[in-house]
């Protein structure tokens, strides 16, 4: 009696197929299954956001998120922030601004503000913060992020 | 080395070596670890806060298919009544064998109890469920006063007070009473004309790492055993895990992997012999993970506690004693940090006459671990909030009365030595010349608040080695877990002595058979200690990479000179070589030049800071809200300056959480309601403005650049700082943490307001 | 010879004195010498002949691992304190 149930799936802009459990979680799906660790696992239950990926451009918990519910759509993970040209602004920013120590939540605040930036291009302080308020960091207070996340934008508004 | 003013790379701002593996999501974390064969483990832990084991039965877990091992403390070795020192601290390893899996008896809710190894975590998770635990379940004590009364249930057997080496014959929960005393605080407090004694008590508070605990082990046939996790000291692992298991320190390697954050959480075994004694058992690795609620209910936050501080000044200002009682609670063994926060109370001030007596507790509680600047921040809470009041009796702006009663240099501490070079003295001159206290806090319902402290740093050892490459950059080989940069803070250190470009030292953090021995990163030592380490094997480098250029030049080596990367010959001035250029030849000129220095270095120097903090209280619910936040520190020598600051943003968050929202809401069977971070507060970025820091640089002798421990010190002042501005806005003063809104209300309430 | 600064709760051991200077060259030395005037002082420091675990000793304010091996010089101040690190 087969206990997986197959999905395909766009992963970080590839087709994937994979096998896993109903109960297994897109989280779960992600680290154990397809070896992408780069998406954490902080508290298991949407109150961290060290999971947080992209599902069709909308930001999630992915520990609250079905492994076989990503069937037929798209995800972004950080593994695919960063391009074969380089690094996207917000991670070279994250950089230069040490908005960074020990970088465990990082993967989980870069694809939040790549979501806030997408969506809102010229946030304020307030909304960036309101925005990232779903990701916690211990490490940092956020100063260095919120200013990491502000420098980004006005490279990428540059760019545009 | 001369003591330069004008550095090539201290002091700049490089991006940090391992910086892209973190932004990309490829660092390597605990959990990330992967391997062939890999089975799952979970943890059972026990429902009670205090009960007798009388049976365990895991014969049901056993027959579920996938299940590959189950163990119980009966798997380890019977552990010795015998305390062995760490270097960061004595641990006794009975205490520590039966906190990583319960003996006879349980004494914390999440206790663990026994451990199964599946083929999945779900699998492992459904065989729990299976296994039979009958317990006698007997009354918990959940409060240190509580359990310090002879009434209270006790929780160790054979625990008696101990007193600097000498035991009382009573048995008790009281595992410890220690005691500073300087000159007569009787007589100090009859020349005082204010004096104020206070009561405080604070709730558990967590350290909050991101990153929950994980460890791999594999137990080969040869008996070699392997450990992959995140944790701050691979060989403090290695040596806690020796005698925990019943074998050689030769036996064990520990491969530390990035951490997902520490803050002292994470220097203690929980899972690694869990993991191991698995692996030993099924013949396959065995990964263990905690979850967010076993984080919280099964490892190590810091003591709630009850403290009463009595000082006395005089009316122009000048104290002229102080008094403290502290009891902290260790948990369900002994081993609280009261001893530091002994150490810390009042230290900043010059007082003539100190009383203050500690206590360390046992509660059904877990077995507290340390926290950053652990136990300093429930006594500044206390001791900065009566200096406040004292200062408000005296009419006396409150740095002012800091500026006139501050330690310094040769003043002495309560707990005996004197103070080195500190920049204490700077810390509150700089906080009155900051912007924030000159610009003037106006409106209904704000405040500012001051508040001050200390924590000592510590040295301990590090081993650095530096292999010279061919084409002049070096790979520095060292041993300390990178928690907040410091593999660009120790390489940058290296860089300076040698010349070169920080990104022409390519740092690795190695296992413990791959470097010489480490002590943990933690209590603000890495960046001073293994620093110094780096500046040792640089110059070891130097003197041999100099040997080279002698021989090249055919001279003899006191011939030649290194200064900024080159190498001069002193007969003749027009001779140069770089580095690069004598690292090209290094095969024709001796063989490989790696440079190498172990430390245990002294001179370590103590932090100061001072925090300034303007808030707005909402008269109606309580709620506060952080408007401005300064953080002003004596830094010693900022190497990287990014995160030195960082490091002080950090540490004044987490004690903006503390002071707010953060506590452990306990039922009164000793369950903890709120294991979770939705229920556990802790500041999102939505709750915080900003944080401003003013880095003072009073350099520490004892270190060749100057470098001081940063790390931890930023955590004390924050929670009494915002005990201050809370009376100053809404006239209320609070002396219990958290300040949450509830109890905010409540204090706003009873004054009629 | 060192100052030792006794520690509060051991000077019912030593008639209520607080400093006591004490002739030796290492920090073993100098606890034997202050047992030889006050007996029972160095059971409440040393067991198993180290320094017991919870305490440390700093020399001139430096703490040092080195225990009873330490050197002292001339003019030392030794004191016992609590022995931790920190997180």
């Amino acid at each position: 009696m087969p206990t997986k149930v197959y999905v395909q799936t766009r992963l970080n802009g590839e087709e994937v197929e994979f096998l896993c459990e109903p109960r297994q979680s897109l989280l779960e799906v992600l680290r154990d299954v397809l070896g992408l660790t780069g998406s954490k696992e902080g508290c298991n239950n949407g109150n961290c956001g060290a999971c947080s990926v992209l599902l069709d451009g909308v930001l999630v918990n992915s520990c609250c998120v079905l492994g076989v519910e990503a069937s037929g759509h798209e995800v972004t993970t950080i593994e695919g922030i960063a391009s074969p040209d380089g690094l996207h602004p917000l991670q070279q920013k994250f950089l230069e601004h040490a908005a960074l120590q020990c970088g465990i939540c990082t993967p989980g605040f870069i694809v939040a503000a790549k979501a806030l930036l997408d969506k809102h291009p010229h946030p304020t302080e307030h909304q960036v913060r309101y925005w990232l308020a779903g990701n916690l960091c211990r490490c940092t207070g956020y100063d260095k992020i919120i200013r990491a996340v502000l420098d980004a934008a006005q490279t990428t508004e540059a760019k545009v | 080395m001369a003591e330069t003013t004008t550095y090539q790379v201290i002091g700049t701002r490089p991006i940090r070596h391992d910086g892209v593996d973190k932004v990309t999501g490829r660092a390597i974390y605990g959990a990330d670890v992967q391997m062939a064969g890999l089975l799952h483990g979970k943890v059972l832990r026990s429902p009670h806060a205090h009960a007798r084991i009388r049976s365990i039965d895991v014969s049901r877990a056993l027959a579920l298919p996938g299940v590959k091992a189950v163990v119980t403390s009966a798997d380890l070795p019977p552990a010795e009544d015998r305390t062995i020192q760490l270097g960061e601290g004595a641990v006794n390893l009975k205490y520590l064998s039966n906190n990583i899996l319960a003996g006879d008896k349980v004494l914390y809710k999440g206790h663990p109890v026994a451990a199964v190894a599946a083929t999945s975590p779900h699998l492992a998770e459904e065989a729990l469920a299976l296994i039979h635990v009958d317990y006698e379940v007997l009354p918990p004590v959940l409060d240190v006063r509580e359990a310090m009364q002879d009434s209270a249930p006790l929780l160790l057997e054979n625990l008696k007070t101990k007193s600097l080496g000498q035991e009382t014959d009573k048995v008790s929960n009281v595992a410890t009473h220690t005691q500073f005393k300087s000159g007569d605080v009787d007589k100090g407090f009859q020349q005082a004309d204010v004096v104020i004694e206070r009561e405080f008590t604070t709730a558990t508070v967590h350290q909050g790492y991101i990153e929950p605990h994980n460890a791999t082990a594999l137990w080969n046939p040869d008996g070699q055993l392997t450990i992959w996790e995140s944790t701050q000291g691979a060989f403090t692992v290695q040596r806690q895990l020796a005698p925990v298991l019943g074998i050689s320190v030769a036996q064990i390697r520990v491969i530390p992997a990035e951490i997902g954050g520490g803050f002292g959480g994470k220097i203690n075994l929980y899972l690694e012999p869990i993991a191991a004694v698995l692996s030993k058992k099924t013949g396959h690795p065995v990964k263990v993970l905690m979850n967010r609620a076993e984080v919280f209910e099964s490892t190590g936050p810091t003591p709630g506690s009850y403290i009463r501080v009595k000082m006395g000044a005089t009316k122009d200002g000048r104290l002229a004693a102080a008094q403290a009682y502290m009891a902290y609670e260790a948990g369900g063994y002994p081993g609280s940090p009261i001893g530091a926060g002994m150490m810390c109370i009042f230290t900043p001030y010059d007082i003539p006459n100190v009383l203050i007596d500690g206590f360390d507790v046992v509660v059904n509680k877990p077995k507290t671990a340390p926290y950053r600047a652990p136990g300093a921040t429930n006594a500044a809470f206390a001791a900065e909030t009566v200096v406040d009041e004292l200062c408000e009796k005296l009419g006396l702006d409150p740095l002012q009365f800091r500026l006139r009663n501050a330690a310094t240099e040769g003043t002495r501490r309560p707990d005996g030595p004197t103070h080195p070079r500190i920049g204490y003295l700077e810390t509150v001159q700089a906080a009155l010349d900051s912007d924030h206290y000159r610009t003037p806090l106006e409106g209904p319902n704000v405040g500012r608040g001051v508040a001050s402290g200390y924590w000592f740093n510590v040295g301990l050892q590090s081993s650095v080695s530096i292999n010279v490459n061919a084409d002049g950059s070096v790979t520095l080989v060292e041993g300390s877990t990178d928690i907040g940069g410091t593999r660009a803070s120790i390489a940058m250190q290296a860089a300076e002595v040698l010349g070169l470009k920080a990104e022409e030292v390519r740092p690795i953090v190695a296992d413990t058979a791959s470097v010489g021995y480490n002590d943990v990163t933690g209590g603000s030592r890495t960046t001073f200690a293994s620093g110094y380490a780096a500046i040792e094997a640089a110059r070891d480098v130097v003197r041999q990479m100099t040997e080279r250029a002698a021989r090249i030049w055919k001279v003899e080596p006191p011939e030649v000179t290194f200064a900024n990367g080159v190498f001069h010959h002193t007969n003749a001035a027009d001779q140069r070589l770089t580095f690069k250029e004598v690292a090209a030849q290094l095969g024709r000129t001796g063989g490989p030049v790696t440079g190498r220095a172990t430390v245990a270095p002294r001179g370590v120097g103590g932090a100061f800071a001072t925090h300034i903090v303007d808030l707005h209280v909402d008269p109606e619910t309580g709620k506060v809200t952080i408007l401005r936040y300064t953080a002003v520190q004596d830094v010693g020598k900022a190497i990287h300056p990014s995160y030195v600051e960082g490091q002080m943003q950090g540490g004044a968050v987490q004690g903006i959480g503390w002071a707010l929202n953060e506590e452990y809401f306990y039922s009164n069977t000793g369950v903890m309601a709120n294991a979770s971070f939705l229920d556990y507060r802790m500041p999102t970025s939505l709750d915080l403005p900003m944080i401003d820091t003013i880095l003072v640089e009073v350099p520490n002798p004892g270190h060749p650049f100057g470098v001081r421990g940063v790390g931890e010190v930023p955590i004390v002042p924050p929670v009494a700082a915002i005990a201050n501005a809370i009376y100053k806005a809404v006239g209320v003063r609070l002396r219990h943490s958290p300040m949450s809104p509830g109890r905010v209300m409540a204090e706003i309430l009873a004054q009629g307001k | 010879m060192a100052v030792i600064w006794i520690p509060s709760l051991l000077q019912s051991l030593t008639a209520g004195e607080d400093k006591v200077v004490v002739s030796g060259c290492t920090v073993g030395e100098i606890i034997d010498n202050l047992e030889a005037r006050f007996p029972g002082v160095k059971d409440r420091l040393v067991q198993g002949g180290e320094i017991r675990p919870h305490i440390a000793v700093a020399i001139d304010g430096d703490v040092s691992p080195e225990g009873l091996e330490q050197d002292v010089q001339e003019s030392s101040e030794i004191h016992f304190i609590p022995a931790l690190s920190g997180g």
